[in-house]
């Protein structure tokens, strides 16, 4: 790891460029009214230093003109800065199809990642050069937050819920993963190591090194194990929804709503089932609060986006 | 205080002042019991004066071992669990303990009667028990804090105050929720007086800019400090009691603390630099001899920044999880409140215009509190836009931001406004000499600690960090040595202001030849103010370059 400094962070995603542009603008244009203030600020001070021979006729008071220019001129400014910052935001959180999901589960004092074939590491996150990566993110007990520097990202962690952020690692080589949310007595060890390998290298590293079977196996064996399938077979005799490619389909809700689902939406479908309950089902199915693990739940998520892949294999 | 003086009767307006002069607030009841029991606004602003410097310097010792232990990366000064409950004391006692009530508590109490040509504010008694209402939550802040520490910072996030510290949380919230009740019956205080208390011929548009910044100040503390209140009490309620409301292992919401919190927190930071706008406002005028630019702009800039203030707090949490529409709504809100802000600093500036501009002590720190503010405000861009603020949020880019804003703005101010009315507060002048080297030194060692975090943050520098990675060093290394500098800086009035007490020349009413009513009393002001009810018959700041 690099430990000299430097004013400016790698730019290791594909995004940390195109934010510093945007942030190397601001900072011209800040800074130029900040210097143009200063030397109006000195120069009346100069000039107007008690005692000068300055020409102090025509005091004005006010200037309705000049008022008016520059409330308006800010203001023009500050839409344009606010039009690039929330585009570039934007993009942050849109995810490209082809992106690679990630699970992390954040806890006091550590980052533990899950990559979808089942190889689990912790403190360290394994990422392939030019992929889109997408964080599926949540935490075992307080606010944390995955802050990669040289990455231009950062997003918290927040128990009860997922959140996610979407980057492309743009360099190999080893960046530092902070937490960047206070969480208590070890925040600051809170370190981890992202290492962006080529992605052959990356294959290679993946299918090496002691794994637990793939997540999509692990999730349709407690699938089982809890009794989902139960209910939401297309053969079982209690009427469910079907789950098969579930994962990014539209789903029209009893109460008139509409939604995609995502992973947040699964999460609380097996924990808070009352929530969102999809049209001409009835809301017979209990709660799984309590009894299922975050990573458990993870694992079932990656099993359902799994079938869609099966689905789609079976009708080739 | 004696009854006697308390009911005495209303002032004849037909008296010459000579025949009928009163002694000074100072003079008469020395006894400790006659200042714990006054009602005299006047001298419970001395009270907070002196209660609030012990603070000052309390937060700013847990400031110096902050910085000594970050003066090397390894954190080897103190341990990590003493690092947090430092870096929470010094933020809860530097927020609420003294950022919050300095410049309202202190220069307000003691001013705004003065400036509305008052004869006390509204509510003596209430006045004086929001001050013991203030000694109270310092207190058991105090304790908690020697009892064993507190350890979530001073935003209290949830769930990890409510269900993971094992440090005296409860003890620290029920401390803020009384100095909240204090800073509740301030604010009240102040606008009943400003609606009912003002002089004959002080219409709204003729009050100094002081007293709309207190105004729209205490606004928001009597409308925003409730949702802190019942927020504080929510966590205690489920720390306590295992009740989910912020805890998603009991069926809480972690977002929704954060949600309650920012709607007080950050209409709190306009709670800071409100006030400081105010007194900036008086000083400069008077020092540049020129009636304040724009009058009527600045009072609406003041109100709309009170206004748009109360809308902003989601900008706090756009790495959050909150969704990403609410983002955007509130990063356009917080491009519109930096608007009205952006307005007073080029009235400031503009106020210098064809002035006759003299460079006192006071004026030092006024013009170096514009200088701070619009450098923490431009730095606020950066925050507000949302792409930059992923990348920059928890980090020392905040860290330098907001102490730009409240110790380079509010602490300055509060300064410049020590120094502007010391003489009538205390009837003494000082060193202008001591006062502008302590300007300077305050300006350059202010910045030299907190420029380098603003470098820091960008290079991903995390904050609350008590160990960090050997490439920070350099720039943390230059921030302490700046501390050291501020620390000298911050000591120095202390030293002036106190010999000038005994030492210093007796103060005429108005040595600066301001125009404000404060000045038309004697200084020290006598203990009902003014001989005579005044009439206001003209506009504020009728500063001429030619001087009066």
């Amino acid at each position: 790891m690099n430990t000299d400094f430097h004013l400016l962070p790698a730019d290791a995603a594909a995004s940390a460029s195109r934010l510093d542009s945007f942030a190397l603008c601001l900072l011209l244009l800040t800074g130029t009214v900040a210097l143009v203030l200063l030397a109006l600020m000195i120069g009346f001070s100069i000039r107007y230093r008690a005692g000068s021979n300055a020409d102090r006729t025509h005091v004005p008071k006010q200037g309705l003109s000049v008022e008016i220019a520059w409330t308006v001129i800010p203001l023009l400014l500050f839409l344009g800065i606010y039009a690039w910052g929330a585009i570039d935001y934007v993009k942050l959180y849109q995810a490209p199809a082809n992106a690679m999901p990630v699970f992390v589960v954040a806890k006091q004092w550590m980052w533990e990642a899950e990559h979808r074939n089942g190889r689990r590491e912790i403190g360290q996150l394994h990422l392939p050069l030019g992929r889109p990566v997408r964080m599926v993110m949540t935490s075992q007990d307080v606010i944390h937050s995955f802050f990669v520097p040289d990455f231009r990202v950062k997003q918290d962690v927040v128990p009860g819920r997922y959140t996610s952020i979407v980057f492309t690692p743009s360099r190999t080589g080893e960046y530092r993963l902070y937490c960047a949310e206070y969480c208590g007595t070890e925040h600051a060890m809170m370190l981890g190591r992202i290492v962006v390998m080529q992605p052959a290298a990356f294959a290679q590293w993946l299918e090496a090194g002691p794994r637990q079977p793939g997540m999509a196996a692990r999730g349709f064996e407690l699938y089982r194990r809890y009794g989902c399938s139960g209910c939401h077979d297309p053969g079982s005799s209690v009427h469910a929804p079907d789950l098969t490619g579930l994962l990014g389909r539209r789903v029209h809700l009893a109460d008139g709503r509409e939604l995609t689902a995502d992973e947040p939406y699964i999460r609380d479908s097996i924990l808070v089932p009352a929530k969102d309950v999809v049209a001409g089902y009835a809301p017979i199915m209990p709660s799984f609060a309590g009894q299922v693990g975050e990573e458990d739940i993870l694992a079932i998520i990656e099993y359902i986006r799994e079938s869609a892949h099966d689905q789609r294999t079976e009708r080739r | 205080m004696t009854s006697a003086q308390n009911d005495a009767s209303i002032v004849d307006e037909g008296t010459a002042p000579h025949e009928r002069r009163e002694p000074s607030y100072l003079a008469g009841g020395y006894r400790l019991i006659d200042w714990l029991t006054t009602r005299d606004h006047k001298r419970i602003a001395v009270l907070y004066a002196i209660s609030i410097t012990f603070f000052f310097f309390l937060g700013g010792v847990a400031a110096a071992l902050i910085r000594l232990e970050l003066a090397t990366p390894q954190g080897d000064l103190v341990s990590d669990d003493t690092y947090n409950k430092l870096f929470t004391a010094h933020g809860i006692i530097m927020v609420w303990l003294f950022l919050i009530p300095s410049i309202p508590a202190v220069l307000g109490n003691f001013l705004m009667p003065l400036m509305i040509g008052a004869r006390d504010l509204a509510f003596p008694r209430l006045n004086l028990a929001s001050w013991y209402l203030y000694m109270a939550g310092g207190a058991i802040v105090l304790w908690a804090l020697l009892a064993g520490g507190v350890d979530t910072g001073w935003t209290f996030y949830t769930p990890f105050s409510s269900m993971f510290s094992n440090s005296h949380v409860v003890a620290a919230l029920s401390g803020v929720l009384v100095l909240g009740f204090s800073s509740i019956l301030t604010g009240l205080n102040f606008i009943v007086s400003v609606h009912t208390l003002r002089a004959r011929g002080l219409s709204w548009f003729r009050l100094p800019l002081f007293v709309w910044a207190n105004y729209a100040t205490s606004l928001i503390l009597v409308l925003a400090t409730p949702v802190l209140a019942m927020t504080l009490v929510l966590v205690a309620i489920e720390r306590l009691f295992q009740v989910g409301i912020f805890d998603p292992a009991l069926g809480g919401d972690p977002l929704l603390f954060q949600h309650l919190f920012w709607f007080y927190s950050h209409p709190a930071v306009y709670i800071m630099v409100l006030p400081a706008m105010g007194v900036a406002s008086e000083i400069i005028p008077c020092f540049a001899r020129r009636p304040v630019f724009g009058y009527r702009f600045m009072a609406y800039a003041i109100l709309a920044i009170a206004v748009i203030g109360f809308l902003v707090w989601g900008h706090h949490m756009f790495v959050s999880g909150q969704s990403m529409y609410a983002g955007m709504v509130f990063s356009l809100l917080s491009f519109l409140v930096a608007i009205p802000s952006a307005i007073k600093v080029f009235n400031w500036t503009a106020t210098l215009y064809k002035g006759s501009i003299r460079f006192s002590a006071p004026m030092l720190y006024a013009l170096g509190f514009v200088g701070l503010f619009t450098i923490g405000g431009l730095t606020g861009l950066f925050l507000a836009s949302l792409a930059l603020d992923v990348h920059l949020s928890d980090t020392y880019f905040v860290v330098a931001h907001f102490h730009y804003i409240m110790v380079g703005g509010s602490v300055m101010a509060y300064l410049g406004g020590i120094h502007f009315w010391w003489p009538k507060v205390t009837g003494r002048m000082y060193s202008d000499t001591w006062g502008k080297i302590a300007a300077l030194v305050i300006f350059a060692g202010f910045n030299l600690t907190f420029f380098p975090q603003y470098l820091l943050g960008y290079a991903g520098m995390p904050r609350r960090y008590h160990s960090y990675p050997g490439e920070f060093q350099l720039l943390h290394v230059l921030s302490s040595a700046g501390a050291v500098i501020l620390a000298v800086g911050y000591l120095m009035p202390l030293g002036y202001l106190a010999w000038s007490l005994r030492y210093g020349a007796r103060a005429t009413p108005n040595p600066w030849r301001a125009t404000g009513l404060e000045w038309q009393t004697d200084s020290p002001p006598p203990e009902h103010n003014f001989a005579i009810a005044p009439v206001v018959v003209r506009e504020p700041y009728a500063y001429t370059p030619e001087g009066p």
